[in-house]
């Protein structure tokens, strides 16, 4: 694996969440609020159909940095504002850019775009690069 | 608030890491985590969502806050991880709310947890922002 240094690029994730993805992640997670599950909820409260869960978009998020760093005892901090709403069945390119050094900690800022609109904007990430 | 219990399964880990569309093995399967030197299946990072969620989802249902989930938005999180949790953890969850503002007509609230497993160990701290819109 390349060395990771300020200015360095993560490799790029890119995920299609299917339609059912949202059923899954409200199983695994407990969150069943229907504005994830129920299309016509959804609309009846102003938006635009079923929604991605955040903490969906934030595990692919963390994903692309356990991935990059080399596992999940590699991360040890992320931070995300959510932007804007996740859709099903669109695909997300997360991007990372390393934009510091600490010693041993790298600060990673990181996007999950789709449908060119980020969901996902400045997203910090510290990541132990030992 | 009283904490929140969860025990950690492997059925639960590989559920989470399956449908966040996870593939490393340490999260699936046994023997690869094993032979990796942990002691059980591992729990991805973001897993934190779902052991810390309960005493979240407690937490926003405070009847002294009388929260509209159906108005409701997640506006925001970070968590800070330490040690590692893998199946068979006991984690606690403690949370308390830090902060209420109100802005454009908009109410956002900070929940702040703390989650330790059964050695005491913290094995994430959370912040937890939610955004609740007006109903119209």
């Amino acid at each position: 694996m390349t060395p990771l240094e300020p200015g360095s690029e993560l490799a790029m994730l890119r995920v299609t969440p299917d339609r059912a993805v949202t059923e899954r992640y409200a199983s695994a997670s407990g969150d069943a609020n229907p504005i994830h599950l129920d299309e016509a909820f959804a609309k009846s409260v102003g938006l635009p159909g079923r929604i991605l869960h955040g903490l969906y978009t934030m595990a692919l998020v963390a994903r692309a940095q356990t991935d990059a760093a080399g596992g999940p005892e590699k991360l040890k901090r992320l931070d995300v504002t959510f932007r804007g709403v996740g859709l099903p069945e669109h695909e997300i390119t997360i991007t990372s850019t390393v934009t510091e050094r600490h010693g041993e900690r790298l600060i990673v800022t990181a996007t999950a775009k789709q449908q060119d609109k980020a969901i996902i904007r400045n997203a910090v990430a510290e990541l132990e690069s030992g | 608030m009283p904490p929140a219990h969860y025990l950690v399964s492997r059925e639960a880990v590989r559920e989470y890491a399956i449908a966040v569309g996870e593939s490393n093995p340490l999260y699936l399967d046994l023997d690869a985590a094993r032979s990796a030197g942990h002691e059980d299946l591992v729990a991805p990072p973001m897993f934190a969502a779902v052991y810390a969620g309960p005493a979240f989802a407690a937490a926003m249902r405070d009847p002294e806050l009388d929260i509209d989930l159906t108005m409701l938005v997640h506006g925001g999180q970070e968590f800070e991880w330490g040690p590692l949790v893998v199946a068979g953890d006991q984690i606690t969850t403690a949370i308390r709310l830090a902060e209420v503002s109100e802005r454009l007509g908009m109410r956002f609230y900070v929940w702040h947890s703390s989650s330790q497993n059964q050695r005491d160990e913290e094995v994430s701290r959370g912040s937890w922002t939610v955004i609740v819109r007006p109903r119209e």
